[in-house]
């Protein structure tokens, strides 16, 4: 085997290793998927009929649905990658990461086979509460492409978050900081469009929340879903995304080089 | 597997410096193990033994020193290395969310050893360690000693020439210690060379072809187990005596030795040979000095480890440089 065929090989069997604890672990796989649920009943069910009153045009409930679908879908990968914070965080405090130091494969085998798992942890999260919305009555007016495009959209923004929560993991000195730290990314989504229209916001807030990254993706997804035009927002989506994700990535390497497991003695 | 040409070096350490921050944590240090032997590292905790076993199984870099692993640069091809060894930790490095025969799977694919010879590999391993009827069961149902045994099992599964044990019976029950035990010399026959780190004497005495001593971040010792203790003086015969006056004449008659008042003992250091107890017989027999009992000590380990590691130290002893710290004193006068 040539060593690309054997990174390839390490990569697989560290996906199976991360998708088998998804399903050994399953309190976590279900409250991390789960969670965007039950926010969506609340935000739709509970605060929907007021928010929904300051939409404009289409006023009420069902219309807060369709806007906020957005933003539960990114809950969805903010949700999960505090997952991969913590799942990482795991490895890297238990003995098992020497072991694989130790062993001729591929380094970043370990950290891909955490990125490959989450991002079919973030879809299965995307397609179950798509589910769930369509049934309590979620309408979009989008085709084929533009679904596919949303999609899209969010499984590349995912990659971005995903790899910021390995690198997050790979900082953390325990698993319990590593479990802490994503929250903040649950924090910049509520200040950003995915719930309530930036322009209700006061000045500096809105500013802010039209500058971070969470808006353009929230805008371009919902963009797509209701069938208006995306326009710059996507660019801007595609750009911190990409942006993030190298970032991200140059850190989590970096540090999985020079990081060790805990210092015996 | 390898089978024994003895003689060939296998793990070859040479010069090895490392310091955390300003603590040097190994000054110099020199080993050699052979081909289908066992080095044992011995020394007390914060000596520096896992250390160097991080340094030669890759995973931190050492700050200066040449190491060869089966002729392998350690830190020129340490992906070499990496395919030739296998390292059991002092924590344990298995996977708690996977079943025992998962875990060794898990090895099998990432030696890439392919589907049936995997397979082949793990039920050989699961059987040989006793792990059969626990394989298809979650770590978190293990106890302690399974867990150690599915531990070196893991280090076996692409069969490495080269082991690294580092205390591997640490915490274990004296029946999972034994089988540890056994499991090692089996290995050792099949021509595997390991670097075992122990902070029990019995077991570098069990094990061990050579055994090293290592105090904070030095070898202070080193040879075989019969070597070290014929290096120390620790041997004496213990005269037991009847009453105070006897020992009393005893002890003029014998200066070298140490009086015990309470037990009315006396300890005369001694080789232990024939010879040398038949003169300290007659000696006593012809001031009519009547010994009721006695007993021989030979050294042990516990000697030879208190002596190179505590203050009381000969300089027979000291392979390599002088120290202040091992100066001759003490023991070799008592």
């Amino acid at each position: 085997m040539t060593t690309l065929a054997y990174t390839l090989s390490d990569s697989r069997v560290m996906l199976r290793r991360n998708l088998k604890h998804q399903l050994r672990y399953p309190s976590m796989t279900v409250m991390l998927v789960g969670l965007p649920i039950v926010l969506l009943l609340l935000f739709v069910y509970v605060f929907g009929g007021q928010l929904g009153a300051g939409l404009g045009a289409h006023e009420g409930r069902s219309a807060y649905l369709d806007y906020v679908v957005p933003g539960l879908l990114l809950i969805t990968l903010a949700s999960v990658v505090q997952g991969t914070s913590i799942m990482v965080a795991m490895d890297m405090t238990g003995g098992i990461i020497d072991r694989f130091r130790t062993m001729a494969i591929a380094r970043a085998s370990v950290l891909t086979g955490h990125v490959l798992g989450s991002l079919i942890q973030t879809l299965a999260g995307i397609g179950i509460l798509i589910g769930v919305a369509l049934g309590i009555g979620f309408h979009s007016s989008a085709g084929p492409l533009h679904w596919f495009a949303a999609i899209g959209i969010l499984a590349l923004f995912a990659v971005a978050l995903i790899w910021l929560a390995v690198a997050l993991g790979l900082a953390a000195k325990s698993v319990e900081t590593a479990s802490n730290t994503p929250m903040i990314l649950l924090l910049l989504l509520f200040l950003s469009s995915g719930f309530v229209q930036t322009q209700t916001m006061p000045g500096g807030l809105r500013q802010f929340a039209e500058y971070q990254p969470f808006t353009p993706v929230a805008d371009t997804v919902r963009g797509l879903l209701t069938n208006a035009a995306v326009g710059d927002h996507a660019i801007a989506a595609i750009a911190w995304s990409i942006g993030i994700a190298v970032v991200a990535y140059l850190w989590a390497i970096h540090l999985y080089n020079t990081r060790r497991a805990a210092e015996p003695n | 597997m390898m089978t024994g040409q003895t003689g060939t070096p296998e793990i070859v350490a040479r010069d090895v410096c490392k310091s955390f921050g300003s603590h040097l944590v190994l000054d110099k240090v020199n080993l050699t193990a052979d081909e289908g032997t066992i080095l044992a590292l011995l020394g007390p905790n914060g000596a520096g033994k896992t250390t160097i076993v991080r340094i030669l199984s890759t995973l931190i870099p050492a700050d200066s020193g040449s190491m060869h692993i089966a002729d392998r640069d350690v830190v020129t091809n340490p992906d070499g290395v990496r395919a030739v060894i296998g390292v059991t930790g002092q924590f344990s490095a298995v996977d708690n969310l996977l079943t025992g025969a998962e875990n060794l799977r898990l090895m099998a694919d990432l030696r890439h050893l392919g589907r049936e010879a995997g397979q082949r590999r793990v039920a050989e391993l699961l059987e040989q360690f006793d792990l059969t009827d626990a394989a298809e069961k979650l770590l978190s149902t293990y106890s302690g000693g399974m867990r150690r045994r599915l531990d070196l099992a893991m280090t076996l599964v692409g069969e490495p020439r080269v082991i690294f044990l580092d205390e591997p019976t640490n915490g274990l029950d004296p029946r999972s210690r034994l089988t540890m035990w056994q499991i090692v010399r089996e290995l050792v026959s099949a021509g595997v060379t390991i670097l075992l780190t122990t902070q029990n004497l019995d077991e570098a005495d069990q094990l061990a072809n050579r055994i090293a001593v290592l105090d904070r971040g030095r070898i202070v010792a080193e040879g075989t187990p019969a070597e070290l203790k014929s290096r120390i003086p620790g041997g004496h015969v213990r005269l037991h005596f009847a009453g105070p006056d006897l020992l009393r004449s005893a002890a003029e008659l014998l200066p070298a030795a140490a009086p015990d008042e309470d037990q009315l003992a006396l300890q005369v250091p001694a080789d232990g040979t024939g010879d040398s107890l038949r003169e300290l017989l007659d000696e006593l027999h012809e001031a009519r000095i009547a010994v009721e009992r006695l007993s021989i000590h030979t050294p042990d380990l516990d000697d030879v480890f208190l002596a190179v590691t505590g203050s009381h130290v000969t300089g027979s002893l000291v392979t390599g440089r002088p120290d202040e710290d091992l100066a001759p004193q003490g023991a070799a006068q008592r």
